[in-house]
């Protein structure tokens, strides 16, 4: 069986493009959503998602992507402020707003039970993905090298300590919304082709794992693109041949990565 | 900051009429402090006296009414006053993927730690860390390093910063006695050597009475404050700590010190998310 005969199909050279864009973005932004632990942030930016789509619906938008990005944006806003504010823990603040927009997206979805037409964006379909929309995520993708470049340095030091990286002049609140609303965007610009329920653990994934056999930010970094880009191709494969939906099964090898990470001769590297 | 061989006694730090209030609730008013470069200055007080409040309103991360002035007294011009921090403990998990040379590296310069390593960065880092002699850590995974090993590299990247004011929130917390003592001796040698104040949040009485020059009893305000041995005999530090916190002399009180703990990895339990805290 010839391997490339998959590529015959412009769908799966599209698909694949996508993955070479999804994936390393997604092994960088984890990098930082770790360290910052942030992860159940971000699950709760995912499940926002059917919020925005909601949203949308009701002022009669007929794309839904940008009421989605925008309802994201102003959500991870109101998050970051909520928790700077600190009226509660962090996890409790994020699980009653993300359950309280999930109520909200599904009730106005579920109106006369046609729900199943949303369905999809759940499991997500990367094999439907357009050129327009491979291109716009080339543009967040550029975006967020570039936002990298210039602020890693001072997100990385927030994490670290947010009041030692006061004392030297680093504008907390202001990176710490940026990094956010970066989050935001791409979680919901690639959600259609990940699917809500699985979106987090690709962004979570190939981080952890590169956690257990790094020492330094630059192996951790790149040991992060790596696992990624891995799954997301042989993801890609694997369920072109098995004929399984693709994001899975790139989770069930990100995974198999992470347990491999787990063994002992990598981590005493 | 530069180094001396002479104390100059020239520049000065003055708080005037320090206040922090969290909307109802006032935690610091009307705080007055006085302190001289080449001088150490410890601020002692119970738990809730608003001592990490003080240090906060000092770095601007809280907002405060009155004013911190620094002055060279030569000539009485102002500066802007350049303060290193030394952070209680920093938000490192174990196992988190960052060097010594990343942290230093990312609070220092601009250029990304996610891509390579410099040289002419690296070797800046290393004479820093040369300073304290943690030159040797500089490879190594900042939640894999003890308690001293941290402090030094905490006070190697305040000092990269040539600042006026050595800030040190509370240092020794997870340090065994001989890591306390060559804390305390370093602090010393930096008081002596360079052009710099220091203050220090201290718990520990013993320590504050043998190297401190001037001792403050905060409790919301300013009660009492002195030099180690004047302020151990006033009524109000009395009140708070007892009549033998400051002696020192019993074997009794040596033992009640601050216990030899085993070295742990870095205290991680902290949710640091900006400005919950």
């Amino acid at each position: 069986m010839d391997i490339l005969t998959m590529f015959d199909y412009s769908f799966m050279r599209m698909a694949f493009l996508a993955i070479l864009i999804i994936t390393p973005l997604f092994g960088l932004l984890g990098t930082m959503i770790v360290n910052k632990k942030m992860a159940y942030f971000s699950d709760a930016l995912g499940h926002s998602a059917l919020t925005g789509i909601a949203v949308g619906v009701i002022c009669g938008m007929h794309d839904t992507t940008l009421s989605m990005i925008l309802f994201a944006i102003v959500f991870a806003l109101l998050l970051n402020w909520i928790n700077a504010k600190a009226f509660a823990s962090t996890d409790t603040v994020i699980s009653v707003f993300s359950s309280c927009a999930i109520a909200i997206g599904l009730a106005i979805l579920s109106r006369g039970g046609s729900f199943s037409q949303y369905s999809g964006i759940l499991v997500g379909d990367v094999l439907s993905i357009t050129m327009p929309e491979v291109t716009g995520l080339f543009v967040v993708f550029i975006i967020t090298i570039i936002f990298y470049l210039i602020c890693y340095n001072a997100i990385s030091a927030i994490a670290v300590s947010p009041i030692l990286a006061r004392s030297r002049h680093i504008r907390v609140y202001l990176l710490e919304s940026l990094f956010s609303v970066l989050v935001a965007v791409i979680v919901t610009v690639s959600i259609k082709w990940v699917g809500i329920l699985i979106i987090n653990a690709l962004l979570i994934l190939p981080a952890a794992s590169a956690r257990n056999v790094s020492q330094n930010a630059r192996s951790y970094s790149a040991y992060a693109v790596i696992f990624a880009m891995f799954s997301g191709i042989v993801g890609l494969f694997v369920s072109y041949f098995t004929n399984v939906a693709t994001g899975p099964m790139i989770v069930i090898i990100a995974s198999a990565i992470y347990f491999g990470t787990l063994l002992r001769p990598f981590r005493d590297a | 900051m530069k180094k001396i061989i002479k104390a100059c006694g020239f520049h000065c730090i003055k708080v005037n009429h320090l206040g922090v209030s969290f909307g109802e609730q006032v935690v610091l008013e009307d705080v007055n402090l006085h302190v001289h470069c080449n001088s150490l200055m410890a601020i002692v007080g119970k738990n809730g006296a608003g001592k990490s409040t003080l240090v906060r309103a000092l770095l601007g991360d809280v907002p405060y009414t009155g004013n911190i002035e620094f002055r060279d007294t030569k000539d009485g011009h102002m500066e802007k006053l350049k303060i290193g921090y030394v952070p209680q403990k920093l938000n490192v998990d174990k196992n988190t993927p960052l060097s010594v040379y990343d942290l230093i590296a990312s609070y220092q310069f601009r250029f990304p730690i996610f891509l390579a390593k410099r040289r002419n960065l690296y070797q800046q880092i290393k004479e820093a860390l040369a300073v304290f002699e943690a030159e040797d850590l500089i490879d190594r995974q900042v939640c894999n390093l003890s308690g001293g090993q941290m402090q030094r590299v905490l006070l190697s990247m305040a000092f990269m910063d040539e600042p006026h004011l050595l800030l040190l929130d509370e240092p020794v917390s997870g340090v065994d006695q001989t890591g306390m003592d060559l804390f305390y001796k370093t602090i010393t040698r930096i008081k002596e050597q360079y052009d710099l104040a220091i203050i220090l949040i201290s718990h520990d009485m013993d320590y504050v009475r043998k190297y401190a020059d001037q001792v403050v009893l905060l409790d919301k305000t300013v009660l009492a404050s002195g030099t180690p041995h004047e302020l151990y005999a006033r009524p109000e530090f009395i009140a708070i700590f007892g009549e033998h916190a400051g002696g020192a002399q019993t074997v009794a009180h040596e033992t009640h010190s601050r216990p030899i703990v085993e070295y742990k990895p870095y205290d991680a339990s902290y949710h640091g998310k900006g400005g919950t805290k």
